[in-house]
């Protein structure tokens, strides 16, 4: 066990867990931020995917030693009554259907939107290719992330 | 205070007061329900006959309406309430939803499956909306001293043409003394104003801010987390463990091994169970006991075949289990073998065996099909609080009430002293009908006497799975010397399961008609996926036309247009299961939007398929062109009948996922096994679609009737498949019989 201090949506978290706790978990299990979701456990879904100074990474392959004072985002970080651009388009979209992948893929359109604001289809598919949804709304968070790049 | 209002055994209203004052109206959900008579047919208890749910409006004028049924993704919590909303007369945006409990006497059967849920509820919601504002009407004439034919509604409003005027909140508890009405008039379709009219997803805002709706979210203080060390393979099963240094691993509570059910418990059809010992192993986080379990070991055997008891259709049976490690070549090896032998028949019109001996031409094709893991999103898990004298589980699933019996038996407890609260699902697609892991987690907290979440990892969820069967066929059709189809034959088999639906078209269209079945069986455990048994018969069966078509030198959509004519006009033999004037409406709505009879644009090939499932008629026309020398999938034009579409906007949506799904499955899905081990584990060896991989579009188009609604979640799900190989022949040259497409692809 060891003692870390994570800076987690603006705010100082204190924790005492193993080195090799994945970040997914840390949010999870011990701060009780549930938005973060397991999908795979291995990087290949998107589900857990969460900003470490703005960048999207995988949380369940992120050990909480490797983090330091990089800053973490997570969906319940970008708003918590939906006012984000991101989720305000999601909203105006109608995307989710049961939803379980959708902070996901939110925090990866983020991500994309702030390294390119204005994507391609084809910059969109190549991005958010890591996540998957099973429901298949695919075309729906295109829309979603082209309406949000225009505001 | 509370009225009831008995209109037939089956069906009544009731009114009582809410605490605090205000109306709540209860009623029977099945008085008008065309699938009772499918319910019977499914042996449901009989106490699910008398049904019922909840409105309630406070005096200070919230209108909740409860949803009975678990929401995963179909989009239930808005479609339903949108149906009592409509009658009851009120401002959509007033209206709060919540999940009901569990209560299957005043909440109905509350399952999630067969697309079922909006044409189960249409009458019974629509009656239970309008009885409530007919009582409001009336509440509002005594306080008035005025006739109630006098007062109408606006929006949650009663008016007088005095002048006078008041919110439902206000006359709510009035409501409540005033005698259900014996009858109550229903809107005509034109005259909706919330129904046919696109709501967003009452839990959309949610679901963007990650508040916690699902049964992996779900946490109550001082709860343990468990996981399962399930056997290796299908076949084998727990011999002894050594858990000494994972029990000395941080944070862990205790290891052990269970029995799922006792022994000679009776197995309904829902209790399908993957192996009945296991090791659990709890601990305080869920990564302390994911590395705990590691450090197991843990010896396995043979399980030899088993004898079990089965409670289903048909009553209780004796079955063994084979005892067999299986392999996917000898599966298919076996496959082949039975397709040869005679075969269970199921329909059979006219004289086959002549008309084929007699062609001029006979066309024989089979198609394979392999396992499919369900791999919904959020993997299963399950929270279970059990004490001495009751139980609380909370966890997605679909079925409440078949798993209550279950539960009941295995803890010992009488079921009024088990609740089950039913939350969000991260996906069902039939995976979550089977409660093995709510009984796992049930097990688990007894054993502990402390509140315990279960989780799977994805590689729990993949390789023990409760899977989409294998399937095959062999489809037959003769053709006379002037091209005419003379004869159709169909026989398929499958592990465990066959796929056969025998009155389904063409049945019914062909003079000379066959249809067989034979299965196979197996220790893999299998069930619901997704238009179970429909998913495959639609890829085969449609490709078969497709073929047919083509030997008879006519147009894919002609040919099946004609085949419907003759359905319609002069049906041959009986129990036909489709309209044939709704099945040709699709084809001809698809002939119209997709463009069909102009030429295809260059590099662009186009396939077609459409099929009938659980009352409604879906078809699409698939664009396939070669990127990268791959076939990619650009264009997806659908056309629906469903009947009434109550949310549009939702239902497209809800079509457009079955396509990427179907797209997705038909191209890469599979579930192979090695020495009764699954071969995938996790998304890196099983691929599921991807966004690079989704159409560009997806164009969809309803038939508009005012039908009473049919179902949507499964419908446009199994035409996909058939369509996408159609389009993959003109665009390859190539046919393709066996699912994946994608291996068949790189074999060739």
């Amino acid at each position: 066990m060891a003692k870390y201090s994570l800076k987690i949506n603006g705010k100082t978290q204190q924790i005492d867990v193993d080195p090799s706790t994945p970040i997914l978990w840390v949010l999870r299990d011990h701060l009780n931020m549930t938005g973060t979701k397991f999908g795979c456990g291995m990087a290949m879904c998107g589900a857990c995917t969460v900003h470490l100074d703005g960048t999207a990474v995988r949380s369940c392959s992120l050990p909480v030693s490797a983090v330091g004072k990089q800053a973490i985002t997570t969906i319940e970080g970008l708003s918590a009554d939906g006012t984000h651009p991101v989720q305000k388009a999601w909203i105006e979209h109608d995307v989710a259907q049961c939803g379980y992948c959708q902070s996901g893929q939110i925090m990866s359109a983020t991500a994309l939107l702030k390294t390119n604001p204005n994507p391609t289809d084809e910059d969109i598919d190549n991005y958010m290719s890591g996540n998957i949804c099973r429901c298949g709304t695919y075309l729906r968070i295109k829309e979603a992330i082209k309406a949000a790049a225009q505001k | 205070m509370e009225n009831t209002n008995t209109q037939n055994r089956r069906s009544f209203l009731k009114s009582s007061m809410l605490a605090g004052g205000g109306l709540m109206l209860s009623f029977s959900w099945l008085a008008n329900a065309q699938a009772a008579d499918k319910m019977a047919a499914m042996n449901l208890p009989d106490q699910w006959n008398e049904l019922n749910g909840y409105i309630k409006i406070t005096p200070d004028n919230v209108i909740k309406i409860i949803c009975p049924n678990p929401e995963f993704g179909q989009n239930v919590m808005t479609s339903l309430p949108m149906m009592v909303a409509e009658e009851l007369d009120v401002d959509w945006k007033n209206v709060v939803v919540e999940m009901g409990p569990h209560d299957n006497v005043k909440l109905g059967m509350q399952f999630t499956g067969g697309s079922n849920s909006v044409r189960m509820y249409w009458k019974p919601l629509r009656n239970a909306g309008a009885s409530a504002r007919q009582m409001l009407i009336e509440a509002a004439a005594q306080t008035w001293g005025v006739p109630a034919s006098e007062i109408t509604t606006q929006t949650g409003v009663l008016l007088h043409s005095s002048g006078k005027s008041a919110k439902y909140g206000e006359m709510a508890s009035k409501a409540a003394t005033i005698p259900v009405p014996k009858e109550v008039k229903l809107k005509t379709p034109k005259d909706f104003s919330i129904v046919s009219h696109s709501k967003k997803n009452t839990e959309g805002v949610k679901v963007v801010t990650g508040k916690p709706l699902f049964g992996i979210d779900y946490k109550v203080d001082g709860m343990l987390i468990a996981m399962i060390q399930h056997p290796p393979a299908f076949g084998m099963k727990l011999k002894s463990f050594d858990a000494s240094q994972a029990l000395k691993m941080p944070g862990i509570k205790d290891i052990f091994s269970f029995k799922l059910y006792y022994d000679g418990f009776e197995q309904g059809g829902f209790d399908t169970r993957t192996s009945n010992e296991m090791i659990a192993i709890v601990g305080k986080s869920t990564w302390e006991v994911m590395n705990a379990r590691k450090k197991i070991k843990a010896q396995w055997e043979p399980t030899g075949d088993i004898k079990e008891t089965m409670m289903g259709r048909g009553g209780k049976r004796e079955v063994t289990i084979p005892g067999r490690l299986e392999t996917t070549s000898d599966q298919l090896a076996l496959m082949a073998e039975y397709g040869k032998k005679p075969a269970q028949q199921l329909r059979k019109d006219g004289d086959p065996e002549t008309a084929f001996i007699n062609a001029a031409l006979v066309i024989e094709r089979t198609y394979n099909a392999p396992f499919l893991a369900h791999n919904t999103m959020e993997p299963m898990n399950f929270f279970a609080h059990v004490s001495e004298d009751k139980a609380l589980v909370a966890g997605p699933l679909q079925a409440p009430g078949w798993m209550e019996p279950t539960l009941s038996k295995i803890l010992n407890l009488p079921a009024d002293k088990i609740e089950i609260q039913m939350t969000r699902m991260g996906g069902g697609f039939g995976r979550r009908a089977y409660g093995q892991y709510v009984y796992e987690a049930a097990r688990i907290s007894q054993r502990l006497k402390a509140p315990v979440k279960l989780i799977y990892t994805r590689e729990d969820d993949m390789t023990y799975g409760i899977y989409r069967p294998m399937y095959t066929a062999t489809y037959r059709a003769a053709l006379d010397a002037n091209k005419n189809l003379i004869a159709f034959h169909v026989k398929g088999g499958g592990i465990p399961e066959n796929p056969i639906h025998a009155n389904r078209f063409p049945a019914g269209a062909v003079d000379n008609y066959l249809a067989e079945a034979w299965e196979i069986p197996s220790n893999i455990t299998i069930g619901a996926f997704r238009a179970p048994r429909s998913n495959f018969n639609a890829a085969a069966e449609q490709s078969f036309l497709d073929e047919v078509a083509e030997a008879m030198g006519k147009d894919p959509i002609a040919f099946r247009l004609d085949l419907l004519k003759r359905a319609k006009e002069n049906p041959v033999g009986k129990n036909n299961e489709y309209d044939a004037d709704r099945y040709a409406g699709v084809l001809e709505l698809l002939r119209e939007k997709s463009g069909w009879d102009k030429p295809e644009n260059k590099g662009k090939k186009r396939g077609v398929a459409a099929y009938f499932c659980h009352a409604s008629y879906a078809g699409h026309v698939v664009d396939i062109v070669m990127r990268d020398g791959q076939p990619y999938v650009e264009k997806v034009t659908s056309a629906i009948d469903c009947g009434i579409v109550v949310n549009p906007d939702a239902a497209k949506n809800m079509v457009q996922g079955a396509v990427v799904d179907g797209i997705g499955n038909a191209f890469y899905g599979a579930l192979t096994h090695k020495n009764g081990a699954a071969e995938q584990s996790n998304f890196h060896n099983y691929r599921i679609i991807r966004h690079n991989e989704a159409p560009k579009e997806i164009d969809v188009h309803f038939v508009q009737n005012d039908i009473d609604p049919t179902g949507l979640g499964e419908p446009p799900f199994p035409p996909v498949f058939g369509a996408v190989a159609n389009a993959l022949y003109k665009s390859t040259g190539k046919r393709f019989y066996n699912q994946p497409f994608s291996s068949e692809m790189s074999k060739s």
